[in-house]
């Protein structure tokens, strides 16, 4: 570490000193072990025995009971496998139709000319004036009228229809190079081809960035599968893992197995896709 | 479902190009790309968004307990009833005292994290992930570990084991509301979560800064730290600041996760302005017309902040530009 900072260091010689990096690193180090500390206790928790974690003696490692897994599936009052596959399906669908609808009306609201375009984009714009937790309310009065309370139709679909995220895809694609759209022109394409064939697979970055924010949103929602959710079967995680803490029911370490289990999923996907995320965040200045 | 609507819409479209080539032609196609690009959304914002608002904003008016079509037209009632006798009040007192907390700490944690990490020649990557980390962990699995492990009131828990060695007894942090322990758990909590988020926003704008800045600051011979700090890094780092202050004053006031996970809803104290609506539809009374016209009070008052941000993160500020 010291060895190297010095070489680094050349232009800036004042940054470079031994004392004040290794005092840097101390308070990093310290915070990075704090904000790391939730993980490890789903991790001790989920693979110890009850006895172990609400015993007296604080221990450091778990017993390691990687039966807490099968145990965990094999459950049936818990449903767990359920809930584990209706976030999925809600996490993908949500985030493949919100990339479909959201950056569909974004691009035709930045680059098809059409007179009244102005108009039509100031009433996307209206809706992001509330916020969509504010109005869980009326869309549940709604959704309920419908009949698709309890169903996939009633978690997902009124979701898609997020006026932020075709807000971004907009002042994304008023940013894109009008030459590589107008080659497709001369090629005889009309806007849809060139849309499909030019625009998409050149904006993937940015597809990937929406994409990843979308779907840890749509996984860790908790307040619209709370109201729509009324039957255990339509449960996503979320509202399963919020039932194990107030159901007495349930054991210590499966609780925290659930916990680890649903949250595994997303660290994955955090690690694979954060320079994406991290990009789309510094763009776009949101979460989802 | 794609190419069913490539084949049903490309061959009008096609067809009227043919007919008359020229410029009327080409413009109408223009016209009629436009709605086949923004009409799927359109029409779903107005069944999902514009609709449950209006529906909602009717609703308000009208005595609606147990029905989402009534019929009793009763004027102001509903507002008058969940401003005076209901916890509503009460509630948007939480979210003051949650945003009085919870604002300033993430603005000072993110920003010093973001200070920290942007020093950092080796293994920055690393920390800016293990910051950035908790963003992927929903509130509901914070809650979980916040409340049966860390500050869970009994022996095992971590902060009562640690507290334990320096001769502290157990504390019973969500028992009882006072001493108000419960506002330490929700706090950290949300800091856990968020900080690392807007420290990705904090980093972006440091970035952002010239170098050249601090070059001049070091010939006019301000010291490295507080005074480069105060007098550079903070003044250009405004934007980026009142923007985290407007997202997370939005936030704090949709806060209903944790506070529901943690607290209850069957708890006197700690009920945010959303557990509140949620219970007014959607519990016992299922009150349809007391909730909505919570939901217009609330839509209000964070249409005030949204408009704000707007204004200072340049909502629309395509237009000019265009």
């Amino acid at each position: 570490m010291s060895t190297t900072a010095p070489q680094l260091g050349k232009k800036r010689k004042k940054r470079g000193s031994v004392l004040g990096n290794t005092g840097l690193y101390l308070a990093v180090g310290i915070a990075a072990l704090l904000f790391l500390i939730p993980f490890y206790l789903i991790l001790r928790n989920a693979l110890s025995t009850d006895p172990e974690i609400t015993g007296e003696n604080w221990k450091l490692l778990p017993s390691f009971q990687w039966g807490n897994i099968s145990e965990l599936f094999d459950d049936q009052t818990v449903q767990f496998g359920r809930a584990l596959w209706n976030s999925t399906v809600v996490a993908v669908l949500m985030t493949v139709g919100t990339l479909l609808v959201c950056s569909l009306a974004g691009y035709g609201l930045a680059r098809i000319p059409y007179k009244h375009s102005n108009k039509v984009f100031y009433v996307v714009l209206a809706t992001l004036m509330v916020p969509t937790a504010v109005t869980f309310v009326p869309s549940f009065v709604l959704v309920s009228s419908l009949g698709w309370v309890d169903t996939y139709r009633g978690l997902i679909i009124p979701g898609l229809f997020s006026g932020f995220t075709c807000f971004l895809f907009r002042q994304y694609f008023l940013g894109f190079p009008k030459e590589l759209e107008e080659a497709a022109r001369v090629d005889g394409l009309g806007y849809w081809g060139a849309y499909w064939r030019i625009v998409v697979p050149n904006s993937l970055n940015f597809f990937a960035a929406i994409a990843t924010i979308t779907f840890i949103s749509g996984w860790n929602a908790f307040l619209w599968p709370l109201v729509i959710g009324q039957d255990p079967s339509s449960w996503t995680v979320q509202i399963a893992l919020s039932s194990f803490m107030t159901n007495q029911t349930v054991n210590f370490h499966l609780i925290f197995m659930a916990t680890a289990v649903s949250i595994l999923p997303l660290v994955f996907v955090f690690l694979f896709l954060q320079r994406w995320l991290v990009q789309g965040i510094a763009q776009t200045g949101i979460k989802g | 479902m794609s190419t069913t609507t490539t084949r049903g819409v490309a061959k009008p479209a096609s067809a009227k190009a043919s007919q008359a080539r020229p410029r009327r032609g080409l413009r109408s196609n223009a016209t009629l790309n436009f709605w086949l690009f923004t009409g799927p959304f359109l029409v779903g914002l107005v069944i999902f968004v514009f609709v449950p608002i209006g529906w909602s904003i009717w609703l308000s008016f009208f005595d609606a307990r147990y029905t989402v079509t009534p019929s009793h037209f009763i004027g102001f009632d509903n507002y008058k009833q969940i401003l005076t006798n209901s916890n509503f009040p009460q509630s948007l007192l939480t979210f003051t005292v949650f945003a009085a907390f919870i604002v300033p700490t993430t603005w000072a944690l993110s920003l010093g994290l973001a200070l920290l990490v942007n020093q950092l020649r080796f293994m920055r990557a690393f920390f800016r992930s293990v910051f950035f980390l908790p963003t992927a962990v929903s509130y509901v699995a914070a809650a979980l570990i916040w409340k049966m492990s860390i500050f869970s009131g009994v022996r095992f828990g971590l902060l009562n084991t640690v507290l334990g060695w320096f001769g502290v007894d157990n504390i019973a942090y969500l028992a009882n509301p006072s001493p108000p322990w419960y506002w330490v758990v929700i706090v950290s909590l949300r800091l856990w979560i968020q900080a690392g988020f807007y420290m990705i926003l904090f980093l972006a704008a440091l970035q952002n800064i010239p170098a050249e800045l601090y070059e001049a600051a070091e010939i006019d011979g301000a010291k490295r730290g507080w005074q480069t700090f105060r007098y550079i890094t903070l003044p250009q780092l405004r934007a980026t600041s009142t923007a985290v202050v407007l997202l997370l004053l939005v936030a704090a006031y949709q806060a209903f996760d944790e506070f529901f996970n943690i607290i209850g809803t069957k708890a006197t104290w700690a009920q945010t302005p959303l557990m509140e609506l949620y219970k007014a539809a959607l519990g016992n009374s299922q009150d349809y017309g007391a909730g909505s016209a919570g939901a217009v009070i609330l839509s209000l008052l964070i249409c005030v902040v949204t408009l704000a941000q707007g204004r200072i993160m340049g909502f629309g500020r395509g237009e000019e530009s265009k």
